[in-house]
């Protein structure tokens, strides 16, 4: 056995601790880049932290499987995260209930708005069936897109990635664009990136209001419910 | 700390079960924030259920502990674009182009409609 760097980096490759680290560490120097930048809109952290690993992992020649094994204990708590959304709702029930219909509303014209342009636009610009149904459930939460995805038996990878692209343009564009059309009232605008962004814009609108982050989270969470009835109706209309 | 990770647990695992069971639509971690949401309400109405993690703000820590990190765990499931770079160097730029038209059209019409209601709902409540 030699101690050379190559055998250890051979050793350590293939270890989860390696690529846990890795995704920590690189998330925790683009958030601290991000409050750094005022939390500017293009400093937006899981952009950052996911070019720059998978630039990393295609450097180094590793395989997503690997980098996975690491990952995976992060991407687990996706799932209990969904199930912690129980708390702001809860405690902010009493804001909630009474911006009841408007937030039902919002809900259901947003998520079909949601689901119908991307299909529409998907089969416009002449994607295959399988992109489409895979982009079908990109505006909700990864775990829940997914399992939608593989439930229309179509590529729930390419859905993750659908996903996580969704929640980033949606983070980064919401507050120049609502801040242009002067809309100041942050339930509405927090309300509008948890429902277009999910997680990813729930986090971003943490980061600008209490309030917006408090409605992105409702949401996201009503969102989840809604787009898993309405993605299998809708495919089956539209797509099939 | 670890009681109220444990009933985060729990309701998602019993969320995952009812889904299985009843083939319901909806995904496992949804119905398990519904049942979450549902003890911290019968929690201020019976003391049979403010116990363990649910009283003393156990079960609020831990799911504000874990939603503080909601964007680290998007990283994982963001980086598998690595395996779809065959897919993208063919669609790419209509797969970006669709998803942005997309965010922004939704981003519109929710915050429209909310805006629209909200006003409607003031108005009738003044007149």
């Amino acid at each position: 056995m030699t101690a050379n760097p190559f055998s250890l980096w051979v050793y350590l490759s293939q270890q989860p601790l390696l690529w846990l680290t890795v995704t920590l560490l690189v998330y925790a120097t683009a958030d601290a880049l991000s409050l750094a930048t005022g939390r500017h809109p293009f400093a937006n952290p899981v952009f950052h932290s996911m070019w720059i690993i998978a630039v990393f992992l295609l450097m180094t020649g590793t395989s997503y499987t690997t980098y996975f094994s690491g990952a995976q204990f992060v991407h687990f708590l996706l799932g209990p995260a969904t199930v912690a959304l129980a708390v702001p709702l809860y405690e902010n029930r009493k804001v909630v209930a009474a911006a009841i219909v408007p937030m039902l509303a919002a809900l259901v014209v947003g998520c079909a708005t949601a689901i119908v342009s991307v299909v529409l636009l998907a089969k416009a610009f002449g994607l295959p069936q399988n992109v489409v149904l895979s982009l079908a459930p990109k505006s909700v939460t990864a775990g829940v897109a997914m399992g939608i995805s593989e439930s229309l038996g179509a590529d729930a990878s390419l859905t993750a990635v659908a996903v996580v692209l969704t929640g980033i343009m949606g983070a980064i564009i919401v507050t120049p664009m609502m801040n242009r059309m002067g809309i100041s009232d942050y339930r509405a605008r927090g309300f509008a990136v948890g429902l277009a962004s999910h997680g990813i814009g729930t986090a971003r609108a943490f980061q600008v209001d209490a309030v917006a982050g408090v409605f992105a989270g409702i949401a996201m969470s009503l969102n989840a419910l809604v787009t898993s009835l309405l993605v299998p109706l809708a495919v089956t209309l539209l797509v099939r | 700390m670890i009681a109220s990770l444990s009933l985060i647990l729990l309701c998602q695992l019993a969320g995952e079960i009812a889904v299985r069971a009843f083939a319901w639509p909806v995904p496992g971690p949804v119905l398990g924030m519904l049942l979450l949401l549902v003890l911290l309400l019968l929690r201020d109405r019976a003391a049979l259920f403010a116990q363990g993690p649910l009283q003393g703000g156990g079960v609020e820590n831990a799911a504000k502990g874990l939603l503080a990190h909601l964007s680290l765990m998007f990283i994982p499931a963001g980086v598998g674009v690595v395996q779809k770079l065959d897919l993208l160097a063919e669609h790419g730029t209509a797969i970006v182009g669709v998803l942005a038209i997309s965010v922004v059209i939704t981003l519109l019409v929710t915050v429209a409609t909310f805006l629209i209601i909200s006003r409607v709902m003031t108005r009738g409540r003044s007149a």
